[in-house]
């Protein structure tokens, strides 16, 4: 009678699972109460505002620190007790500074590729060979410098290469564009898109550039307070926010400009009273920007609710 | 699957020999390596040169042919403790350690290329001095194969014994600051009652007996041994060669110092994140803008 059920991503059990995460500095909680899934293949941004704890809940999940309280899986095992398969598994962008000055990109590359060599599978093959791996993140000109002589946004595309040298299944980066021009912004974009594209990596990354988050995400969560007060994508997390698209038109030679909660009403009505003389009408949904600081502006002011803003639910 | 682990640690092993090779390669390169090994090595051969018609009382022993022993025995120390010690406070702080670190194995192979680098970079000063000393001074070096034998048994040993020291050193120190409090003084002064800079049968009796706790000491009278003639025991605390005792001693601190270190070398990877290494960035920019 029943049919049998597709396997649908969602029903795939978790990449990242974190529930009740807790992380107490002193007698202040930066964490309190943190529950996010990451499953296969996704991209999830980790957007909040600075001192959210981005960065500490990217470093729980990658084994670097211990949590106060709370349950967190990645790859279905707890990263503080993981072995070193687990890590061959899970790769890591972080932000260089002056370590191996004196080396050149391909060396180093190279070398730290070489730990993958015992961990390669069928199908995925370990590490990602250094020549290739240059050309995709757009080193070839600097490859064979030394690296205290690369650019700020060489330096990152280097650390962006030793992220993913491993071929990684879950990829994290903690604001890896910080300090890239548009142009290495668009080109990291694009490598991000081709790495979920080719080997199905699954992508957490933070950020506080809505744009970034935006054009990668499949699905974006929003960390303040120490809890992820929105879950969605950003037309679901736009769609939440009412009475912010914005209405303009000109009547008479008269701009007009008006908020509206119900857009469609709102022009039809418009329309209905002035059958002629309405121009340039234009109307535009609310941005995630506008989204991104409603959310966090009324979860500051202490009125959002507790439980997360979930739309996932709501949409499918 | 344990086989598959045995060949991991195995390939991190030998990755961290070639990255200790690559390190030592590169410092070969740079002026401020070379600097550094023939200032050591051309200093110790000065300091030799003009002694060098100092004889010994009591004996026909030159002051070269008895204190190059000690003065390799006293470079080895020098630089296998303070090599990683300085290693390891910098580069966890300047992120090396970590991203080694996010590698499977990569903590592992860090170490071997630490402990590689440390012990191959001793060979430049040893080449010189000992290949300087030879053609300087008459009757300094030994060429008796016996004798070379105990030479390289008593250096690897020696080497063995002080590498754990180092590591540990590094592990603990806060900050790359403090190796010149915790690292350098406590070798100069173990140096100087270990009786590398002169003779320590006449210091303290409880100096001596705390001389004898530590590696230094031993490796230093084992030197002695291989080089110097079977009348120069006079020279030795309570006029005896103890050979045996000497391997014994530096044996143990392989084995305890090697525990010890791995120890304090895994709680103080533990510890590190990106978080932390881009706290010590933010310190080191304060400083540099005071």
């Amino acid at each position: 009678m029943s049919t049998p059920e597709i396997p649908r991503p969602l029903d795939r059990p978790p990449v990242v699972r974190v529930r009740g995460l807790r992380m107490r500095y002193g007698d202040h909680d930066v964490l309190d109460g943190v529950d996010l899934d990451v499953r296969a293949s996704e991209v999830v941004v980790l957007l909040g505002p600075n001192g959210a704890g981005k960065t500490t809940t990217i470093e729980i999940l990658e084994g670097f620190r211990r949590p106060s309280a709370g349950s967190v899986e990645v790859l279905g095992v707890d990263p503080l007790h993981a072995d070193e398969a687990w890590r061959a598994r899970v790769g890591v962008v972080l932000q260089s500074w002056r370590d191996h000055a004196r080396w050149t990109p391909r060396d180093l590359i190279d070398h730290l590729g070489s730990y993958y060599v015992p961990f390669a599978e069928d199908g995925r093959v370990r590490p990602i060979p250094t020549d290739e791996l240059i050309d995709m993140v757009g080193l070839e000109g600097a490859a064979d410098q030394r690296i205290i002589t690369l650019s700020g946004g060489q330096r990152r595309r280097l650390d962006v290469a030793v992220g993913i040298v491993g071929r990684p299944e879950l990829l994290f980066l903690d604001e890896p564009t910080a300090g890239f021009d548009p142009q290495a912004r668009r080109e990291f974009h694009e490598l991000v898109h081709r790495l979920t594209d080719l080997d199905g990596t699954t992508v957490l990354l933070t950020t506080h550039d809505l744009g970034e988050a935006e054009k990668l995400a499949d699905r974006i969560l929003i960390l303040a307070g120490g809890r992820i007060v929105a879950d969605g994508s950003a037309d679901e997390l736009a769609r939440r926010i009412r009475g912010t698209a914005e209405v303009r038109w000109t009547r008479d030679g008269e701009r007009f400009v008006h908020a509206a909660t119900d857009a469609t009403t709102f022009v039809r009505q418009l329309l209905a009273e002035h059958p002629a003389g309405i121009d340039d009408l234009e109307v535009r949904r609310a941005s995630l920007e506008d989204t991104y600081l409603e959310l966090v502006r009324s979860h500051l002011d202490g009125d959002a609710v507790h439980a997360p803003v979930s739309l996932v639910s709501e949409v499918s | 699957m344990s086989a598959r682990i045995n060949a991991a640690r195995i390939n991190a092993a030998r990755i961290g020999v070639r990255r200790g090779w690559h390190e030592f390669v590169i410092g070969l390169r740079s002026p401020q390596d070379q600097t550094f090994y023939l200032s050591m090595g051309f200093g110790a051969l000065a300091l030799l040169w003009f002694n060098r018609d100092e004889a010994l009382p009591g004996t026909t022993l030159t002051l070269p042919q008895v204190a190059l022993p000690s003065l390799l025995a006293g470079i080895v120390m020098f630089s296998i403790v303070i090599g990683p010690a300085y290693a390891l406070a910098l580069e966890r702080e300047d992120g090396t350690l970590l991203r080694s670190r996010v590698a499977p194995y990569g903590l592992h192979g860090y170490l071997v290329g630490v402990g590689t680098l440390t012990v191959v970079s001793l060979l430049p000063l040893l080449v010189i001095v000992l290949g300087g000393s030879a053609v300087l001074f008459d009757g300094a070096v030994p060429g008796d194969p016996g004798r070379w034998g105990l030479i390289v048994i008593a250096l690897l040993l020696g080497i063995l014994a002080n590498l754990p020291l180092g590591f540990a050193i590094g592990a603990l120190v806060p900050r790359i600051q403090q190796v010149t409090t915790w690292g350098m003084l406590p070798i100069v002064g173990l140096a100087w009652i270990s009786g590398i800079f002169g003779d320590m049968t006449r210091l303290w009796d409880w100096v001596q007996i705390l001389a004898q706790v530590f590696p230094m000491y031993w490796l230093a009278h084992l030197m002695r041994y291989a080089f110097l003639p079977e009348a120069a025991v006079t020279n030795e605390l309570y006029g005896v060669w103890r050979l045996g005792p000497g391997i014994a001693v530096l044996a143990a601190w392989v084995v305890v110092g090697s525990a010890l270190a791995t120890l304090l070398v895994r709680r103080m990877a533990r510890r590190q994140s990106g978080a932390a290494v881009a706290e010590a960035r933010d310190q080191a920019a304060t400083q540099y803008v005071r």
